[in-house]
């Protein structure tokens, strides 16, 4: 990186703390719940940090436009979209090419989980909105989805879990925030199936050696373990509070008796 | 297609491809510098029967908000239905937007320009670089051949005279001002089908691919831009293999660049 760009903090790293208080190897805070939007076959809300997302999922259903249509497995759509006032600048609504690439690549990442071809001529439509932008916008959003996918009792093989590492003022830092994302050096959104460790989501912005980069792939894959229990505990906890739901409602019943 | 599949994978277990490479030989490379005379720089690269042509172009317009010292770059890919069946007309779709943001990352994030010199008023006029992509034919790999076009484009183009007076672009008179690179990144993509690693997928092997990894590496082997695509996945192991043959690669597709 040359000079210093304009609005960039004097420091990202003081006194071995990062600008928001972190570690190098420290997440930001994350929150996941299952089951937030009714309509939806599978939804989750989620937070890391100041970054907010919505996902939701719908389907198996029937596939529209019939061409999409595939006779062996279903036919997944992603569509990854910034709420207009997620950003500092307003977002124009609507797609745009960088909305358009992390759809893409968000689709690539969830895809190797899902048994599609147990829902053939089908159609699964992932939507995820962010809603607060600040920074790892694709890797909460993949995050996200597959609470989602898993809320929607769509068969996985595992759940996708998704983490960024960076490189900030020349050292390997998780999970970057905004002023890090802007004024640091580099960045590398990773998603990977924690069971198998199989990596399905890789890229990276900025300058790195290949050292740094195995560094930042362990890191990442460290973090994803333990999103990874988040996740699973989003969905344990949304299936708990069904359960005792219908608990009650039998007793009712049984008392009614 | 199944059948495809199988046999590009059994011809893997014997390390061999269906055009008799070796899982991490290249089709041969060809480059033309300059082939476009409107263009202000452009080059020809075909690697095999895959063709693209890109074209630099420069204008002037404003700077970004956040960059108000600092030229723009723009890359752009037209996937035109003449250079493969597949292809539709229309805006771009995710495989000319994933095309252009991959190449134009491996260069924005490389620093090989420095935008800096391409302001010319702050906060009011810079130069605008326009890259755009066009595949001729695509037999596969696009992505190495429009990175590769793309940098040597770049490298030969030659800004227009401005008038500093009349504030405007001269377009019919060419300065000597050229795009000062220091460094060249250089893509590389390798595909992986079954447990199967190798380099520069052809569109017949591209069609059956589980998934693929583009890396682009600068000469001291620092690593400037990754894009996974395709619906399979990796282990650690193999990116990391992956890293060290990208960097390896890269210096052969290097000495091409003129």
């Amino acid at each position: 990186m040359g000079g210093k760009k304009a609005g960039s903090p004097d420091k990202l790293i003081v006194n071995g703390k990062r600008l928001d208080g972190r570690k190098l190897d420290e997440l930001r805070p994350i929150t996941i719940k299952a089951g937030v939007i009714p309509n939806a076959d599978g939804s989750c809300a989620l937070t890391m940090g100041e970054t907010r997302v919505v996902a939701a999922v719908y389907g198996p259903r029937e596939c529209f436009p019939k061409h999409f249509q595939l006779q062996d497995r279903a036919y997944m759509e992603c569509i990854y979209t910034m709420v207009a006032f997620s950003t500092t600048d307003r977002a124009r609504p609507g797609p745009s090419r960088r909305s358009t690439e992390i759809s893409k690549v968000i689709k690539d990442a969830l895809l190797p989980a899902v048994f599609m071809e147990k829902y053939p001529r089908t159609k699964i439509d992932v939507y995820i909105e962010v809603t607060n932008a600040n920074a790892g916008t694709r890797t909460a959003a993949i995050n996200a989805a597959a609470v989602a996918l898993a809320d929607a009792g769509i068969e996985m093989r595992d759940i996708v879990t998704a983490i960024a590492s960076g490189k900030i003022e020349g050292q390997v830092a998780l999970d970057l925030f905004e002023p890090e994302d802007n004024f640091g050096e580099a960045d590398m959104p990773l998603a990977m199936m924690p069971k198998t460790k199989e990596i399905t989501l890789l890229q990276l912005d900025g300058e790195i050696t290949r050292e740094e980069a195995e560094q930042m792939i362990e890191m990442s894959m460290k973090a994803c373990e333990e999103i990874y229990e988040l996740q699973k505990k989003a969905l344990k906890d949304k299936y708990a509070s069904e359960k005792s739901a219908e608990v009650e409602g039998e007793g009712d019943e049984n008392g009614s008796v | 297609m199944d059948q495809y599949k199988t046999l590009v994978t059994s011809l893997l277990e014997k390390g061999l491809r269906h055009d008799s490479r070796k899982l991490m030989d290249y089709r041969p490379i060809e480059v033309e510098v300059n082939p476009i005379p409107r263009a202000n720089g452009s080059a020809r690269v075909k690697i095999g029967n895959t063709e693209v042509i890109v074209g630099v172009k420069f204008d002037v317009g404003t700077p970004f908000p956040d960059t108000q010292d600092e030229g723009v770059l723009m890359v752009n890919a037209e996937l035109s239905p003449l250079a493969n069946p597949d292809f539709e007309p229309g805006p771009p779709g995710p495989a000319a937007v994933e095309l252009a943001r991959v190449v134009d990352r491996g260069i924005r994030e490389s620093h090989c320009i420095d935008f800096t010199k391409l302001c010319i008023k702050e906060k009011e006029k810079v130069w605008m670089t326009f890259v755009d992509i066009y595949p001729m034919n695509d037999d596969g790999n696009l992505l190495d051949a429009a990175a590769l076009a793309a940098v040597i484009a770049l490298k030969n183009a030659v800004l227009p005279k401005y008038d500093e007076k009349e504030e405007k672009v001269m377009f019919k008179e060419m300065s000597k001002k050229k795009l000062d690179m220091s460094k060249l990144p250089v893509l590389v993509t390798f595909a992986k089908n079954a447990s199967y690693i190798f380099i520069d997928p052809d569109r017949k092997e591209e069609n059956v691919l589980d998934t693929r990894l583009s890396v682009s590496s600068l000469a001291d082997g620092k690593l400037v831009a990754m894009q996974k695509g395709g619906q399979g996945t990796f282990t650690k192991e193999e990116l990391l293999n992956i890293f060290d043959l990208a960097v390896e690669k890269a210096k052969e597709h290097r000495k091409l660049i003129k």
